[in-house]
C-alpha cells in the first residue's frame, strides 16, 4: 500500500501512481496491482480510488450528458447531429417531438439548427442517441455558441455549478454548458457577451490552477464596473437594438467560431415557405415542454 | 549540408566519433511539447541536426469509412520528409520508404495506446521531417509519442526510441548521418520502459549474435535516458502553462481540487 504522487501533481503516461489496494479509475490503468497513469493530467486520490483528471482530450459521449449539437442531416424520422468529437449522434423524432408530428420533420428542426440535448444511450456498438425530452432541452434560436476544450468543462461548471452560477449571477446572462465543450450564451449586450467569453477563455487557459473561482469573480466585478456606466445610460436602447437581430451584432466580435451562431436564426426563415412563419414551428417542438420552456423565456423579457 | 565524401574515419584514434561524441553518447536532444496550435497534440524533437515535428489529431471520425475498425480506433501514421530536409531535393510524392516508416512507427506506437476506448474512430499522427541527419524514424517515434500524450490519448507509457549501429568495428549509440551511411550496420529500436517490451527492432548490415545483444543493451540504456527526457518535457509543458499566470501555485489548501471533474450536469438559469 503506497501512493507515489502528491495531490494534484502533474503526471505523465506510464507514471506509477499507487500500489496495493487501490482502485484504478478514469485516466489510469491497473497492471498487476500497480496503478499507472494513462494520460497527462492531475493525479487525485479519493477514498481508495485513484484518478487522473485529463488536461486535454476529445469529447467522448456519456449517457446522461447534456450536449449542444448542430444538425447535420435530416434523415426520414431522425436527425444526425454533430456534437463534436469522433462520434456523430442521432436524434430520433420520437425522442424530440410529441406525437402526432408531421412526416417532414425538417419543419421542426432543419440542417444548421443548434440544439441542446441529452445523451440517452451510448455504447461501443451503437453510436450516441440523443433525446430532447427534458428541462431546458430545446432549439437554440438566439445567443451564440462558444467552443472550448471538452476537458475543461468540469472546471467551467465548477463544483456543483459554483463557477457557472457565479458567472451567470455576475453578468446576468443565460448559459447552457454542454459536456461536449460548447457553451451557449445569451447576453443582454455585446460588452457583457465579450466579458463572458473572456471569462470562459480564462478558465480554459487556467483550468488547472487553484482559487480560480475567486479570481474570475474579482475579474468580472472589476470589468463590469468599467462597462457598467454605458450599460446604465442606455440599457433599453441596446436591448431593443439587439433583440431582433442578435447575431448581426454578435458575429463580428467573438473570435473563434462564427459558424453555429449565425445559423439558428437565419436558416429556418427561408426554408419552410408554405408555412406562415418559422417561429410557430419551433414552438411546436417545444410545446411538450411548455412549462419548462416558458420560464426561461419570461426571465429574458424581464431582464 | 552533409558531406559528399566519406570521412576519413568514423572513429578517431582517440576513440571519438566524427562529431566528437563517445561511443555511448547521444547527441544533444531537445524535446518540446505543444508546438502546434491547430493540432490536438504536438511535439518537436531536435536531435543533433535532425529536426522533426509531430502533430496528432483525434480521436475523430474516420474517413474513408471502409477503414473502420469496430472494436478499436484506427491508428494512422503519416511520416513525411520535407523537400528541403535532405541534401538533394526530396521529391514530394510519398516514397516507398516513407510508407514503410509510417507503418513501422504505427506498429511501434500501437501496443501502448488504449485504442479500444474509441471504437470506429481514428487517431491521426502526422510526422514531418524538417531536417534529416540520421535517426529520423527513432526521433519521429520519440516526438509522436509525446504528441499523442499531449493530445490526451490514453496510453500505457511513452515510447522512447534510438538507433544503435556499428562503424569501424565499434558499437555506437544514436547514429548520425555519416555513421548511418558509411557504417557497417544500423539497429533502430523502441521500447516500453516499464516492461522492457520491444516495439520496434530493425536491422540492416550484419552483426554477430554477441554484437546484436550488446547493441540492444546499449539501445535499452539510451532509451531509458530518453524516456526521462520525454517525461521531463511533458511535465515542463504543463507545469509551465500553470505557472504563467498563477502565483499561488503551491496553495492546495482550498477545496478546488474536488472541483475538478466531478461537476454535475448544469443547465441554464
Amino acid at each position: 500500500m503506497a501512493v507515489y504522487f502528491q495531490k494534484r501533481e502533474v503526471v505523465v503516461p506510464g507514471q506509477l501512481l499507487a500500489e496495493g489496494r487501490y482502485r484504478a479509475s478514469f485516466g489510469t490503468y491497473d497492471d498487476d496491482g500497480k496503478i499507472f497513469s494513462s494520460m497527462v493530467g492531475l493525479a487525485e486520490l479519493r477514498g481508495n480510488t485513484v484518478k487522473v483528471v485529463a488536461l486535454e482530450g476529445a469529447y467522448i459521449p456519456k449517457e446522461g450528458d447534456l450536449v449542444i449539437g448542430v444538425i447535420d442531416v435530416v434523415a426520414g424520422n431522425n436527425w444526425k447531429v454533430d456534437i463534436g468529437g469522433p462520434y456523430g449522434a442521432s436524434l430520433h423524432a420520437n425522442n424530440a417531438l410529441r406525437r402526432p408530428y408531421s412526416d417532414d420533420i425538417s419543419e421542426y428542426m432543419d440542417i444548421g439548427d443548434a440544439i441542446s440535448a441529452e445523451i440517452i444511450a451510448f455504447d461501443r456498438n451503437s453510436g450516441p442517441f440523443l433525446g430532447m425530452k427534458g428541462r431546458g432541452l430545446r432549439v437554440l434560436t438566439d445567443g451564440m455558441i462558444l467552443n472550448v476544450s471538452p476537458a475543461k468543462i468540469p472546471r467551467i461548471i465548477g463544483r456543483r455549478g459554483s463557477m457557472i452560477n457565479m458567472i451567470n449571477d455576475h453578468l446576468k446572462i443565460q448559459t447552457i454548458v454542454g459536456q461536449n465543450g460548447r457553451i451557449w450564451i445569451r447576453a443582454p449586450n455585446t460588452e457583457i457577451l465579450r466579458l463572458a467569453i473572456k471569462a470562459f477563455r480564462t478558465i480554459e487557459e487556467q483550468a488547472h490552477t487553484s482559487k480560480l473561482t475567486d479570481r474570475i469573480s474579482s475579474m468580472l466585478v472589476e470589468e463590469l464596473e468599467m462597462i457598467e456606466p454605458s450599460v446604465d445610460q442606455e440599457p433599453e436602447e441596446i436591448e431593443k437594438a439587439s433583440e431582433p437581430e442578435p447575431e448581426a451584432e454578435l458575429e463580428p466580435e467573438p473570435e473563434p467560431e462564427p459558424e453555429p451562431e449565425s445559423k439558428p436564426d437565419s436558416e429556418p426563415e427561408p426554408e419552410p415557405e408554405p408555412e406562415p412563419e418559422p417561429a410557430p414551428d419551433v414552438e411546436e417542438v417545444e410545446a411538450e415542454k411548455e412549462k419548462e420552456i416558458e420560464e426561461p423565456k419570461e426571465e429574458v423579457s424581464e431582464e | 549540408m552533409s558531406p559528399e565524401v566519406k570521412p576519413d574515419f568514423l572513429i578517431s584514434p582517440e576513440g571519438l566519433r566524427v562529431d566528437g561524441r563517445r561511443t555511448d553518447e547521444m547527441r544533444p536532444t531537445e524535446l518540446k511539447v505543444g508546438v502546434l496550435k491547430q493540432a490536438d497534440g504536438s511535439a518537436s524533437i531536435r536531435q543533433g541536426k535532425t529536426y522533426i515535428i509531430a502533430g496528432v489529431y483525434g480521436p475523430r471520425e474516420l474517413h474513408p469509412r471502409h477503414l473502420t475498425l469496430n472494436d478499436r480506433a484506427y491508428l494512422r501514421v503519416t511520416y513525411r520528409m520535407a523537400t528541403f530536409s535532405v541534401p538533394d531535393r526530396k521529391r514530394p510524392a510519398p516514397s516507398r520508404r516513407e510508407k514503410e516508416i509510417s507503418m513501422v512507427i504505427a506498429n511501434a506506437l500501437r501496443p501502448v495506446l488504449f485504442l479500444e476506448e474509441f471504437p470506429k474512430a481514428v487517431v491521426d499522427v502526422f510526422i514531418t521531417v524538417i531536417q534529416a541527419d540520421g535517426g529520423t524514424r527513432c526521433a519521429a517515434i520519440n516526438a509522436a509519442s509525446l504528441a499523442l500524450a499531449d493530445a490526451g490519448i490514453p496510453m500505457r507509457s511513452l515510447v522512447p526510441a534510438v538507433a544503435v549501429g556499428m562503424a569501424d568495428g565499434k558499437l555506437l549509440v544514436d547514429l548520425g548521418d555519416e555513421e548511418d551511411k558509411y557504417g557497417q550496420g544500423d539497429v533502430p529500436m523502441a521500447i516500453v520502459p516499464q516492461t522492457g517490451e520491444i516495439t520496434l527492432l530493425q536491422q540492416d548490415g550484419s552483426f554477430t549474435k554477441e554484437e546484436l545483444v550488446e547493441a540492444m543493451q546499449m539501445g535499452i540504456n539510451s532509451c531509458k535516458y530518453l524516456h526521462e527526457l520525454q517525461k521531463e518535457a511533458l511535465k515542463r509543458a504543463y507545469v509551465k502553462r500553470s505557472d504563467d499566470d498563477d502565483d499561488d501555485d503551491d496553495d492546495y489548501d482550498d477545496d478546488l481540487e474536488t472541483d475538478l471533474g466531478e461537476a454535475e450536469l448544469m443547465e441554464d438559469e
